[in-house]
């Protein structure tokens, strides 16, 4: 079973060389830990930037200059500062290559929601809704299970919906899955140590299981 | 042509209540400090604060919060805010949540006279409900309205006597396309220069959709989540 760092590193393995990236809250921050030495990858965050660096070092922290986590961050070299609705425009035609995000639920045909409990939990959605609407490849980074253990890959959501039909790779802390519309979860990779049957009874779901599936290489 | 004003309880002097404001920031950067501080003195009630945030419990929006000025926000994402939420739960607070591209796009709209644009965001989740939309090239779109405020306030980094603004890294967010859409576009300024000292070729937003500018002070600044790796 992978760690949160472990996810991350796995997301990593997407990326390709060129490729501007969103990264989400949570997991998906992570994965900027993970990016292969020598690759070209420029991350986007929608305030208003592209080329995030790393957090400051202690007391270089710029209250100007911050995620859309809100996390004081640092430039590198080549960052670009816009308003925020160039930086929803650039995500809306298409132009950001990736976007990772978690999710609460996902269902088999790529729905996901990820921004409201009613009557529990009000955060709003954020920037979320443009992403998964606008992005040509998404990757949603979750926990398989929710804390109550239940599957949060489920037939359809139960949740109010963020976006419709848009997810397309899955990487839990068990598996990784290709989200085929009309079809369901198509599992791809089992994490170390992790059986097929382990991932079934985790998935409400369809999951669809073709051939020998390979465990998750990492270097 | 004189549009500045000495200070924040100047430039806000007309604001009434009921009114529908935008305001600056994401998150707490690049917030208007000193006309949300003045806001809170004047007590102006029942607002409707169109701000991609309501700040954090006791700085930005959230004073407003405390103080029950604000009736309606219009939000993308209010996650930081406890008295928010509790507001909100409670029915107290009227609340419309809407994407975050959705907003800054809306802002845009009304900026550059445009009525309203159609947009991917929110279909087929709540947030289409009772929208009109269309499809184009087998793709469905909402249709999103632009804004009408009757004020809009936003933080500039630098400001001349002109208007003219410019902004500093990420506190840019929201700042210029709500300083576009204001009926009274009000902006405050860590800077204020003489018309003429800015570069023409670094503007962000030129002076023309400004009303009112202010030099600001004793901005704070206050940081959400310092996150920071060792020396």
């Amino acid at each position: 079973m992978l760690d949160k760092n472990g996810i991350a590193k796995r997301i990593a393995q997407e990326l390709k060389d060129g490729y501007y990236v969103n990264l989400g809250i949570g997991i998906p921050t992570l994965v900027a830990n993970y990016i292969p030495e020598g690759m070209n990858v420029t991350l986007q965050s929608e305030n208003g930037m592209l080329g995030m660096g790393p957090f400051p070092i202690e007391g270089d922290e710029d209250p100007d200059l911050i995620n859309a986590g809100k996390q004081t961050i640092t430039e590198v070299a080549g960052t670009a500062y816009f308003d925020s609705a160039m930086s929803f425009g650039m995500i809306r035609a298409g132009k950001v290559d990736l976007t990772i995000l978690g999710a609460m639920e996902v269902s088999e045909d790529g729905d996901i929601a990820n921004w409201k409990i009613p009557g529990k939990m009000v955060k709003g959605m954020g920037g979320a809704m443009d992403l998964v609407a606008a992005a040509k490849n998404i990757i949603v980074a979750m926990q398989h299970v929710n804390k109550a253990g239940e599957s949060k890959l489920l037939p359809y959501c139960s949740l109010p919906l963020t976006g419709v039909g848009c997810v397309r790779k899955i990487v839990t802390e068990l598996a990784v899955l290709e989200v085929v519309p009309g079809k369901g979860f198509v599992l791809l990779e089992r994490a170390p140590g992790i059986t097929v049957d382990e991932i079934r009874k985790a998935t409400a779901g369809k999951l669809i299981v073709e051939g020998e599936i390979p465990e998750m290489k990492f270097d | 042509m004189n549009k500045v004003v000495s200070n924040a309880e100047e430039a806000i002097r007309d604001i009434h209540d009921g009114a529908v404001i935008m305001l600056g920031g994401f998150g707490l950067c690049g917030i208007p400090e000193n006309s949300i501080a003045a806001l809170v003195k004047k007590g102006t009630k029942n607002l409707t604060c169109i701000s991609n945030n309501a700040g954090v419990d006791d700085f930005g929006i959230g004073l407003m919060l405390q103080t029950r000025q604000v009736k309606k926000m219009i939000s993308s994402y209010v996650g930081e805010n406890a008295e928010f939420e509790r507001q909100l739960l409670s029915g107290e607070l009227e609340v419309e949540l809407i994407p975050q591209g959705t907003l800054a796009t809306r802002c845009l709209a009304s900026a550059y006279g445009m009525p309203a644009v159609f947009v991917r965001a929110g279909v087929g989740t709540e947030v289409a409900i009772g929208k009109e939309t269309r499809t184009f090239d087998g793709i469905e779109y909402l249709l999103e309205h632009a804004f009408n405020a009757d004020f809009s306030i936003v933080k500039a980094w630098k400001g001349d006597t002109h208007g003219n603004l410019i902004f500093r890294k990420t506190s840019r967010n929201f700042n210029p396309m709500m300083a576009m859409s204001g009926k009274i576009s009000i902006a405050e300024v860590e800077e204020l220069v003489p018309a003429g000292e800015l570069e023409p070729d670094q503007i962000h937003v030129p002076g023309i959709y400004i009303h009112r500018i202010f030099k600001g002070s004793d901005y704070e600044k206050r940081i959400e989540q310092r996150t920071v790796r060792k020396r």
